[in-house]
């Protein structure tokens, strides 16, 4: 059982049933440096990811 | 929102950001609801917010976006053209379109090149002719004020970046409100207390329309090499990015950076050229670029 995080052009898996802080450590991204939105509706640090669930993470860093 | 430990949904979110943006206006006296403000728009999801926000709080706020011609086989200035295009005609918003390769002759990484400014990054140029059209046009518009949608981790990583070399100069010119003078419009920065994670929230919530893509040549810059250093102090120690500027203000303001006894020592030049005040006698950086360049093709 599996969720997914989107990332630009990459796709990672995570175990459904962990919260979205805990994933977003288990790959290595900062949480400060993206939003989650989960069909169409950004979702909070500990909200709990369901198997299937497919969440887009928005980069928020830009700048030159 | 870890730093302030507060939550909310989003219908008080878009009602909160706008609501705090008014409190820093006034707070650091940025301007009035009489006084006419150019908003510099990118595209980007930060200035195209500050230009919503304001309108939406009733300030006679207009639009100035700067075509820098960046390609970068991706289109990326066209594109940011476009959006911003689209969010001001959408609202009835008046824009002004200012062309860099039309007005001079070339395009932000022609002229870099050719120039030789930046070690092989056309950002010093960008930046140097950016700040003096968006001074130029704020000027002979008649605007009172220039509102640029510098964020806290845009502030942060300045501030950060300055104080590593204790750049007493910049250090000194740092914060919310950039004060006028005869060369100068006045900058202000009203969104300098929000994260860039709560900006890109605002912008997603209000359904703002944004270019998502990067400029090309920011990869690798240091600027976004200091916003990540600060990101995972940030997740260590939430609010330490807001402690680091908002204690940075408050020792400047109180005098009690080494800063303030060398106020006196920094005199503005105006340019015998284009007027717009400089640190040095003579021609400022952009009319010595110019010059420099003028007669390559």
């Amino acid at each position: 059982m599996i969720a997914k995080l989107i990332l630009r052009d990459k796709v990672y898996e995570v175990k459904a049933g962990m919260s979205l802080l805990s994933a977003l450590r288990k790959i290595d991204v900062l949480p400060e440096s993206v939003i989650a939105v989960r069909d169409g509706e950004m979702i909070t640090d500990d909200e709990i990811l369901r198997p299937g669930d497919e969440v887009k993470l928005v980069a928020v860093i830009s700048g030159g | 929102m870890r730093q302030h430990k507060l939550a909310l949904c989003a219908e008080h979110y878009l009602e909160w950001i706008p609501e705090q943006t008014e409190r820093f206006i006034k707070k650091y006296a940025m301007f009035t609801r009489g006084e006419k403000i150019l908003v510099a728009v990118s595209g980007g999801k930060d200035s195209l917010s500050l230009w919503d926000i304001l309108v939406r709080l009733g300030y006679r706020a207009d639009g100035l976006y700067l075509a820098l011609g960046i390609d970068a086989g991706i289109g990326y200035s066209r594109e940011s053209q476009r959006l911003t295009e689209k969010f001001a005609a959408e609202r009835n918003l008046t824009l002004h379109v200012a062309d860099i390769e039309k007005t001079y002759g070339k395009s932000i990484p022609a002229f870099a090149e050719i120039s030789r400014r930046g070690q092989g990054r056309p950002c010093s140029v960008c930046g140097l002719v950016k700040r003096h059209e968006m001074n130029r046009i704020a000027r002979d518009f008649g605007y009172d004020v220039l509102a640029t949608g510098h964020n806290l981790d845009d502030e942060a990583a300045v501030l950060f970046a300055n104080t590593l070399v204790w750049s007493e100069e910049y250090l000194l010119r740092q914060g919310p409100v950039l004060p006028g003078s005869d060369g100068l419009a006045r900058k202000v920065k009203p969104l300098c207390r929000f994260y860039e994670r709560e900006m890109t929230a605002y912008a997603i919530a209000r359904g703002i329309e944004y270019i998502y893509e990067e400029c090309p040549f920011a990869d690798g810059s240091q600027s976004i090499f200091y916003k990540e250093t600060l990101n995972r102090l940030e997740t260590a120690r939430p609010g330490a990015k807001l402690t680091f500027y908002l204690n940075f203000l408050e020792a400047r303001r109180s005098g009690h950076l080494f800063i303030d006894r060398n106020t006196a020592q920094i005199q503005l030049h105006p340019c015998p050229n284009c007027g717009q005040a400089t640190s040095a006698p003579g021609l400022c950086s952009f009319c010595r670029m110019i010059e420099k360049t003028k007669n390559s093709p």
